[in-house]
């Protein structure tokens, strides 16, 4: 059985999604790990738009737009737990509820 | 197929700022460890220096070049000159300050040269994608830069809460390219103005999201409301020289790249978003100022006067003519001389492992350190607004622009925003002069690169106040052919 | 020659610089030696330039000088630089010369003070702002100068801050004074832009002059109405004088260089500056002649009953400006200059006076613990008895030829009315009453001073009395520059200052100023009276000085259980006048204490807070609000992504709701 192919709306609605997974969970969860993890998922479902658009449109230049977010988002995550180290040796927590001493 | 040119006198600056940016990094691996790491800085401002030379026969050639990634016009090295200018300063700063606080290791000045390059990126940037690498490089080095003194809880705070805020808001700023990718097809600035011009999208939804989601990824960066919380808490927590960096240089990329891309990709929604900014800017000069009123801390009163600030550049951003987008170039440098300036006061009265960044801590020094409490005074005059100093003129130049362009309403605004800032800022002048210390400060070191900079910082506020035309002119000049 | 003028700023600012950065190190001496010869050399400068201009002939007497560019914002150009003429320099000869007196007599005066230095720093900060408002070419330098003046006013009322009456009095002083400023700043923007319709975007004062014309009589009138409002504030004149008498709480000194002889003077020279403005806008004037007519008697009146000697003073500052205003009002510009040159003079030397008496009497204000102080510190009495002579109007001296030529202007003038003259002639006689009941109460009759303090009662040192004397040298010779032609006299500074403000030599200066020209052909000089009616009218100015000294003798030296009598006679009266006709708690009850409700409405605990009038009373809601506000700011990550995202959705429905509307 040969499945008809998927339209690329639907390509885009689940990346929409996705962000929106992301956008909540990072709202929402308490450990920081987590909350970087959703997002990542953010940068991913736009990962997965320029995919999308750039089949799409025949144009090459999203893609590497995803490969330089990939790029970027590795970046991010090794400065990003390295930070999550510090905080954890300083405060022994990486919850983010608990990291308000600067306030006001 | 032919290949593209490659200029590389175009992106000389950037090469030699990346190239000191690892010479310092090797020249620290390979010193003995025990050593003191004075000349570090000094190689960073040789670095700063030659990349500034290499920014000058430049100016006025208006080339672009990397098939439309990449230019070099006024626009773009006139912020150039402002960021070099204020890494010069900040690396000046560092050299004292970073040696008290311990954390003078070459990562340390690499990291200011890379972030720069970044700045300069974005404000060079004619491409979607390398304004993104350009603000992901700044950013990138800034997270790491703000939690650099490990020992101190509250920088580490201040990284992790920079850091995390920071990429949400990168999430938004893709998704919104993405969307403008997907509208337009295109991810050059000028195609895509085209692109929306010749095909009519003014009512598209996906560039309408798509707006919105670049206004909340460049908002942070500038620090606008509502996207500005993170921006008392990183500038409270992060060491004194980086926190003066951020609020200079990182407002000044932030607002290059929001320049470029709504005046360039986005001329056509001009309407819409300048009744949005409308709204942000008196947002942010309101909060702002207020908040900062009743704060005890002056890291944070500064950090909540930066953000007053952003709402007063976005009033000429909001009159979007000649004079307003040069006279956010001229705030711009203004501001970045103005607040180093008092930043460097600040961290001149501090030792080491005593901050006094208690706004009490202030109270008569006037008479105990005249020199550091009248540069102080100078440079919070400056920020109030009042003549002849720096942010006298910028003030003048924002507020013409947008009384020119019949934004009455928000110049009035701006102005009873700027006569309510004056109290907080006079505050801190009435108790230097005006009270008796509340407890003693004594054995404050001033090194000589610390004081060299702010000498820098006075000559910079007065000269913009007193000679504000030389300046303008230049920025004048440089934005012709943004528009 | 000319081109030196910036030195008579720049000395000034060299030497606050000095004093306010390195004093400290430089020590006191060094101090007492800058801040009064850095006055001295600017003085020397301003004489200098002033022989210079007296060569020329009278119409080429103008030269500007351009610092550098300034403000340059598209069509807009404004440069700092400087302006001679004849109005400036003899405004900069006034200022250098009084506060070069009085600097000297401040090394003696404050010898002893903690904040000698602050206190140089500030008053040689206050002559160079001073110098910019006189020297200025345009209406925004002029501004700048006009903002620093009141800054220092500021910082030396609330000098021994320590004292909570002088840190209220200082922000008394500035609060009203932002009100004044907001009218000031308002007319120049108006001048601006009206202007700007023609296409002349400029605020350089010549620039301006010559486009009057341009302007139409209301936006004229509405212009300099604002900018009046601006000298009521900075000039102590109604409604806006309340600060004044409060500003006796700054050293003695700072009363009588800032608050006497300079910089309350500054809107009187303001609006001679702007005279061409003026003349075209009749309402205005009459406006500014008739407010300068009511302040002068209104507080001559409010002088009678008060026993601080400081704050008579005060309150005859307040009703001599009064004087100048009603010169300038009806056109007589320059009598109104030569008024303020000669209060200058005698004003200044009656505050040292009085601040000698106080060195004498360890600190004692209160004049009915005085008396009979003649024989003991004579060299302060009889110049201080000169200085009273001359602001009685006593034919000879100067104020006599000042004043005289305000009365007879009042009269004469096509602005001009008999009543003017009337309130202002008894106004006069007022004034050499009340004077003369100080000189009376404090210098004659019986010694009611202080046992404790009687015994030291000594003469000043030589630092102080020589400014003493050399100031009762000019309150005596001062009026000879002016003596009027009826009296034989040439009237020179008339002369002198008619190229710039109009008078009997028109139309050969600035093409402008024909206008006012021809306003003065019809009747400045003597149009259309006589010369015997302006000596009989002289003779009755003098008569009823002479009447006021006469019922000052009665009360004070003759019967001086009379003043008793009569107070009891009038209580109601007497109460209301030694009361300050209450002015100041009905402003309370007006502006403040409704304030105050409101704020007490919105947020109870504030009651307390909200005493000191509509600044405090805004600044701490918007303190209130900032302290709420700052409690978004949790510390918690989330919340502030939440806040992003808030905001950003606020957008998406900004647009969204633009898109079905639009």
């Amino acid at each position: 059985m040969i499945l008809p192919p998927v339209p690329p709306a639907f390509y885009l609605v689940l990346s929409g999604i996705l962000f929106t997974i992301g956008v909540i969970g990072a709202l929402t969860r308490r450990n920081a790990i987590v909350v970087f993890m959703c997002i990542e998922l953010m940068l991913n479902s736009v990962n997965l738009s320029f995919i999308t658009f750039s089949r799409f449109l025949q144009s090459i230049e999203g893609v590497l737009f995803a490969f330089f977010i990939i790029a970027v988002a590795a970046a991010e995550a090794a400065v990003g737990l390295a930070i999550f180290v510090m905080l954890y040796r300083s405060k022994e927590t990486i919850n983010v509820d608990e990291v308000n001493l600067l306030k006001w | 197929m032919k290949l593209p040119e490659i200029d590389l006198y175009l992106i000389a600056p950037e090469i030699i700022l990346t190239a000191f940016g690892f010479l310092v990094l090797l020249a620290d691996v390979f010193s003995p460890r025990t050593e003191k790491k004075g000349y570090l800085g000094i190689l960073s401002l040789i670095g700063i220096v030659v990349a500034f030379f290499y920014t000058l026969p430049l100016i006025g050639s208006g080339k672009s070049g990397f098939e439309g990634m990449f230019t070099a016009d006024g626009f773009a090295l006139f912020l150039k000159v402002t960021f070099l200018i204020i890494a010069f300063i900040t690396i000046l700063i560092s050299m004292g300050y970073a040696e008290r606080e311990g954390i003078a290791f070459g990562e340390y000045y690499a990291l200011i040269l890379f972030s720069t390059l970044g700045m300069s990126l974005m404000a060079s940037g004619t491409h979607l994608i390398t304004i993104f690498l350009g603000l992901e490089t700044m950013s990138i080095a800034i997270y790491v830069l703000a939690g650099m003194l490990r020992e101190d809880r509250r920088s580490v705070e201040s990284a992790f809460k920079y850091f995390l805020l920071g990429a949400f808001a990168t999430g938004f700023l893709l998704y919104g390219i993405a969307l403008l990718y997907g509208a337009t097809g295109s991810l050059q600035l000028k195609e895509i103005a085209t692109y929306i011009a010749s095909k009519n999208l003014l009512r598209n939804p996906m560039l309408m999201i798509s707006l919105v989601f670049l206004t909340i990824g460049f908002g942070f960066k500038i620090a606008s409301v509502p996207f500005h919380m993170w921006t008392p808490d990183v500038y409270e927590g992060a060491p004194t020289s980086i926190t003066a960096f951020m609020a200079t240089g990182v407002k000044a990329a932030g607002f290059a790249a929001l320049i470029r891309v709504f005046f360039t990709a986005l001329p056509q929604f001009r309407p819409d978003w300048t009744s949005i900014m409308w709204l942000i800017s008196v947002a942010t000069m309101t909060v702002g100022n207020i908040v900062a009123i009743s704060q005890s801390n002056i890291k944070r009163m500064l950090a909540y006067s930066s953000i007053a600030h952003a709402g007063y550049i976005l009033v000429a951003f909001v009159a979007g003519n000649d004079i307003g987008i040069s006279g956010i170039l001229f705030y711009l440098m203004a501001y970045a001389f103005m607040n180093l300036g008092a930043f460097t006061c600040v961290i001149l009265l501090g030792k080491k492992g005593e901050e006094n960044t208690l706004i009490t801590d202030y109270s008569g020094i006037g008479f105990k350190y005249p020199l550091l409490a009248a540069s102080m005074t100078v440079f919070l005059l400056s920020m109030a607004g009042i003549p002849p100093l720096g942010g006298f003129m910028a003030k003048v130049y924002v507020f013409s622009a947008a009384v020119k362009e019949k934004f009455y309403w928000l110049a009035i605004l701006g102005v009873l925003n700027s006569a309510v800032s004056v109290y907080y800022y006079l505050r801190v002048t009435v108790l230097m002069y005006f009270r008796e210390p509340q407890r003693e400060i004594t054995g404050l070191q001033f090194s000589p690169a610390s004081v060299l900079a702010l000498i820098i910082a006075l000559i910079g506020t007065f000269y913009m106040g007193l000679f504000p035309a030389n300046v303008l002119s230049f920025a004048q000049k440089s934005i012709v052919g943004l528009m | 020659m000319f081109d030196i003028v910036w030195l008579v700023p720049l000395f000034p600012a060299i030497g606050f610089i000095l004093n306010g950065l390195f004093g400290r190190a430089l020590g006191k001496k060094a101090v007492s030696w800058i801040g009064p010869s850095a006055i001295g050399l600017a003085f020397l400068t301003s004489i200098l330039i002033f022989f210079e201009l007296l060569k020329k002939p009278p119409s080429e007497r103008f030269f500007e000088r351009i610092i550098f560019d300034w403000v340059v914002s598209g069509s807009f150009h404004t440069v700092i630089g400087y302006q001679i003429d004849p109005l400036s320099i003899l405004m900069a000869l006034v200022v250098t010369g009084v506060s070069f007196f009085i600097h000297i007599y401040s090394v003696g005066y404050m010898h002893e003070d903690p904040g000698y230095i602050r206190y140089f720093a500030y008053l040689n900060l206050f002559v160079f702002m001073m110098l910019n408002l006189v020297l200025a070419n345009n209406f925004l330098l002029m501004f700048v100068g006009w903002e620093g003046v009141g800054l220092c006013s500021y910082l030396l009322i609330g000098f021994w801050f320590e004292k909570d009456s002088a840190s209220n009095a200082g922000k008394k002083a500035f609060v009203v004074n932002r009100v004044g400023d907001f009218g000031f700043l308002l007319g120049m923007f108006l001048l601006f832009t009206s202007l700007g319709k023609h296409g002349i975007w400029t605020l350089d004062f010549t620039e301006v002059f010559a486009n009057a014309n341009k302007l139409d009589t209301v936006t004229v009138t509405a212009i300099t109405i604002l900018l009046f409002i601006g000298a009521c504030g900075k000039s102590a004149q109604i409604p806006l004088y309340v600060w004044l008498p409060d500003a006796m709480e700054g050293p003695t000194p700072v009363s009588s260089l800032i608050h006497a002889a300079t910089m309350v003077t500054a809107g009187v020279y303001m609006v001679a500056r702007c005279n061409v403005l003026y003349s075209m806008a009749p309402l205005s004037m009459a406006i500014v002649a008739v407010i300068g007519v009511a302040t002068a008697i209104f507080t001559a009146s409010i002088g009678f009953c008060q026993n601080d000697i400081k704050k008579v003073l005060a309150y005859s500052t307040i009703s001599q400006l009064g004087y100048m205003f009603l010169g300038v009002g009806v056109g007589a510009y320059s009598a109104g200059i030569f008024h303020l040159m000669t209060h200058a003079f005698f004003k200044g030397l009656l505050f040292l006076g009085a601040g000698s008496v106080m060195h004498a009497l360890s600190g004692e204000l209160d004049m009915r613990k005085m008396g009979a102080l003649r024989k003991k510190i004579p060299i302060t009495f009889w110049t201080f008895f000169i200085a009273t002579l001359a602001i009685a109007g006593i034919p000879g001296l100067s104020g006599f030829f000042s004043k005289d030529e305000i009365l007879w202007q009042a009269f004469s003038s096509p602005h001009g009315h008999f009543v003017l003259w009337l309130v202002a002639a008894v106004a006069a006689g007022m004034t050499a009453f009340y004077m003369f009941r100080a000189v009376f109460l404090t210098f004659f009759g019986e010694s009611r001073v202080d046992p404790h303090v009687a015994h030291h009662i000594h003469e000043s040192p030589r630092i102080m009395t020589i400014p003493l004397i050399i100031l009762a040298i000019l309150s005596v010779i001062g009026g000879y520059v002016g003596v009027p032609h009826v009296l034989g006299g040439a009237n020179h500074i008339h002369e002198f200052l008619a190229p710039v403000v109009g008078g009997s030599e028109p139309g050969k200066s600035h093409a402008a100023l024909s206008f006012v020209a021809q306003a003065w052909a019809s009747g400045g000089e003597n149009g259309g009276h006589s010369a015997a009616l302006e000596l009989l009218m002289m003779v009755i100015s003098v008569v009823i000085a002479l009447i006021g000294i006469g019922f000052a003798y009665l009360f004070y030296i003759k019967n001086p259980t009379l003043p008793k009598l009569l107070a009891e006679r009038w209580k109601g009266l007497y109460r209301l006048v030694y009361n300050k006709y209450y002015v100041d708690e009905i402003y309370q009850v007006l502006f403040v204490n409704s304030l105050k409700k409101l704020g007490v409405g919105l947020w109870r605990g504030f009651d307390d807070f909200v005493i000191d009038g509509t600044v405090n009373g805004i600044a701490i809601l918007i303190g209130w609000i900032s302290s709420v506000m700052r409690r978004v700011q949790t510390g918690l990550v989330q919340n502030y992504a939440f806040s992003m995202i808030v905001g950003g959705l606020i957008l998406l429905v900004y647009y969204l709701l633009r898109t079905i509307f639009y």
